[in-house]
């Protein structure tokens, strides 16, 4: 089956493909390496992210999707061995700049992780811990608005608004994930990353999330990562594949599931490997 | 080798046909091996657990049936008059007692005249007796003048043979060869006081109420008098020094060890030593303890103030491992979700990681106060193992004792007395090890949180 895929030697110029011009880049990535320690686990990937849209990031287990979500809050500052180089830029701001607060940074791009992971403490503190950290409210009555407005983004409010005091970790699992997306809104990021959000999620749970992420458009940008085609297809604007550790293409989603242009992007979303 | 060809011959055959008889005796026979095998294991495992619970039983058992007679005194009831004349009404605490109690109690025995038969007399009365008489004026000054009475406790061998614990007459064989003849107890003068003591019992004088002074007496020469409540108070300073020594300087190790330093092999040669210290005997820990803190700082010996820094150094690596294993086993997805609403790394480790870290860093800390509490080498080493007879002058700088050094001084004792304290000290701290026990238990359960 594995036959077909050839190992790109040669970095692949992934910019063939151009946003329209009318679309302002949020995130713009350009030539960005990572290695994990003597690994190489990402090759000169660029790619622009426009604001207000989601991207999705596909691509088969071990490609490096994750790893390039996780630079873009500089989660990968937490592992010892991960060394970044290249330049992403955030709204022009180099964020790997060494004047970059990488505290505000991560208030500023939020994260969502793969598995739902709540802070064993009541849902109001979950999502009021980020403004608190970050001083967003000046006092209780803000901190409330903001928590309230949080959740009702997150399309949580109504489902727990006689319980916040109660841990956040009793919520079911598809709450428990809109609590995390409720807690990253909270701290009013411009970005949301989010690492296969819905894959520890039953069908339903999935579909909510994902019209949530739909609604969140309009005021944040998402990247996304995902292993469900059907899922990039359903939400996102435009899909970018990944494929040991390069970014093999970047395109329309609609382009990218119809009409592929690389022979790799085609074997994958076949089905013919991943 | 010709099985071996027999077999390979023998294996194309079955490999035509894979299908495996399950019927087959053969395979019967496995499965029941198989079987034999789980419940040995399971035999062994048990047995192991029972004999552990037998040996622990007997420990017990041992401890309780030598013990238990150290939880009541034998005392006699005697009437005192406290004469004003001797008494000195304004400094009751000043004079002397010995003779008022000594009188009171020849005036049961009005036919022992002789001085050498009243010395012998005396010596049914407990050498501490005049004192509980003097603490007794000293709390009732209006009674002087008075006749009272006032359960006063009996001299170690009169205790032991009322408790039954010694008998009156003992084998001669020691002496002249065995041959069944009996001599009398050389723990008493002589017959004479066995037959006074007799009649105290038949005149219904004595009594065996619990004993308090093993609880609230510090330590005496003598046995019926002994008591731990120095030695408890020491161990509890010494604790308390050792708990604010290793507590907060265990954790931040731990802390920065688990979570800020980084892999290289420095912090691993930090890491390695810090399991081996775990192991060091403690002993050494109290040598160490002698040779920095009191040669080198010039602290003073035998107090609860060195002997916590002692312990603290002995405790400090439990500490650590104990903690940095309650850190790691946080899941790092509570890390990832604090960092990623921008916490610092100062607020994931101090408002995430380490509440949810903390009933293991409890329990962790607690078995290590246990293991302080229990040891006896470094403190013997130190000095605290002093001789405090009252508790009036215990501080953090005052020479003490502890409960395993006051265990391991009575049992050094040659008083038949000691013996069953000696019993009871140690069913006192293992009764105290086991309370500690039970707060790490609960502490857990009343902190674990599911994340």
């Amino acid at each position: 089956m594995n036959m077909n895929v050839e190992t790109p030697k040669e970095p692949v110029d992934a910019m063939t493909f151009q946003l329209p011009e009318e679309l302002q880049v949020k995130v713009k990535t350009r030539d960005v390496n990572v290695h994990y320690g003597e690994k190489q686990a990402l090759f000169d990937i660029n790619l622009d992210v426009p604001a207000n849209h989601v991207v999705s990031l596909i691509g088969p287990s071990g490609c490096g999707k994750s790893t390039y979500l996780r630079c873009l809050n500089r989660m990968n500052d937490i592992i010892d061995i991960a060394r970044v180089s290249g330049k992403i830029e955030l709204d022009g701001l180099d964020i790997y700049d060494k004047n970059i607060d990488v505290v505000e940074l991560r208030a500023r791009v939020g994260m969502v992780f793969q598995k739902p992971n709540p802070f064993p403490k009541s849902i109001f503190d979950n999502v009021a811990y980020g403004p608190r950290i970050h001083g967003l409210a000046d006092n209780k009555t803000e901190l409330e608005e903001i928590v309230v407005t949080s959740l009702q983004k997150a399309g949580l409010f109504d489902e727990v608004k006689d319980r916040l005091k109660d841990s956040g970790t009793g919520l079911s699992g598809g709450q428990q994930q809109r609590l995390c997306i409720a807690r990253a809104i909270a701290t009013r990021p411009e970005v949301i990353l989010m690492d296969e959000p819905a894959s520890a999620l039953d069908p339903i749970a999935t579909a909510v999330i994902e019209e949530l992420i739909d609604e969140l458009r309009q005021n944040f940008t998402i990247i996304i990562v995902t292993h469900s085609m059907q899922q990039a297809a359903r939400i996102s604007q435009y899909t970018a594949f990944f494929h040991l550790g390069y970014l093999v293409e970047v395109g329309d989603t609609e382009q990218i599931f119809t009409n592929p242009v690389d022979r790799r992007t085609q074997d994958y979303i076949t089905g013919r490997f991943g | 080798m010709t099985d071996i060809l027999d077999h390979q011959i023998a294996e194309p055959d079955s490999l035509a046909n894979p299908r495996h008889d399950w019927a087959s005796d053969n395979a019967r026979r496995r499965i029941k091996k198989r079987y034999g095998r789980d419940r040995l294991l399971r035999a062994f495992g048990l047995g192991a657990v029972i004999t552990a619970l037998m040996l622990l039983a007997i420990l017990i058992a041992s401890l309780t049936y030598t013990g238990y007679v150290a939880f009541y005194t034998t005392k006699v009831k005697v009437d005192i008059f406290l004469d004003p004349q001797i008494i000195d009404k304004e400094n009751p605490g000043k004079t002397k007692y010995r003779k008022i109690t000594k009188q009171a109690f020849y005036a049961y025995f009005p036919d022992v005249k002789n001085r050498k038969d009243k010395r012998n007399l005396s010596k049914i009365l407990s050498s501490g007796a005049q004192y509980i008489v003097r603490d007794y004026v000293v709390a009732h000054p209006e009674k002087i003048g008075e006749t009272v009475t006032i359960n006063l406790p009996l001299s170690d061998p009169f205790d032991q043979l009322h408790k039954g614990v010694i008998p009156r007459w003992i084998d001669a064989a020691g002496k002249n060869g065995g041959n069944g003849e009996k001599m009398l107890n050389p723990r008493f003068k002589s017959e004479k006081v066995l037959v006074w003591f007799d009649n105290l019992v038949a005149r219904d004088m004595l009594s065996s109420p619990f004993s308090w002074e093993l609880f609230v007496n510090a330590d005496s020469r003598f046995p019926e008098l002994a008591g731990l409540a120095g030695a408890f108070t020491g161990s509890l300073l010494a604790l308390l020094v050792c708990f604010l020594i290793s507590f907060p300087v265990g954790i931040a190790a731990a802390i920065y060890l688990e979570e800020f330093a980084p892999k290289n092999r420095f912090t691993d040669f930090i890491e390695v030593n810090i399991n081996n210290l775990a192991a060091v005997p403690s002993v050494v820990f109290g040598l160490l303890g002698l040779a920095v803190f009191i040669n080198f700082f010039g602290l003073p010996r035998s107090v609860p103030l060195v002997g916590g820094m002692a312990l603290a150094l002995m405790t400090l690596p439990t500490i650590i491992v104990s903690t940095r294993a309650a850190l790691k086993a946080v899941p790092p997805s509570i890390r990832e979700a604090a960092l990623g609403v921008g916490a610092s790394r100062h607020e994931v480790v101090l408002h995430h990681v380490l509440p949810l870290a903390m009933p293991g860093i409890l329990t962790g800390t607690i078995i290590g106060l246990a293991q302080a509490l229990g040891e006896t080498a470094p403190l013997l080493l130190i000095g605290m193992n002093a001789f405090i007879p009252s508790i009036e002058n215990l501080g953090l700088m005052e020479p003490a004792t502890a409960l395993p050094t006051q265990i391991f001084a009575w049992g050094d004792s040659p008083e038949r007395g000691f013996v069953s304290r000696t019993s009871a000290a140690i069913l006192v701290l293992i009764g105290f090890l086991v309370m500690m026990n039970l707060v790490a238990i609960y502490l857990r359960q009343k902190f674990e949180r599911k994340w």
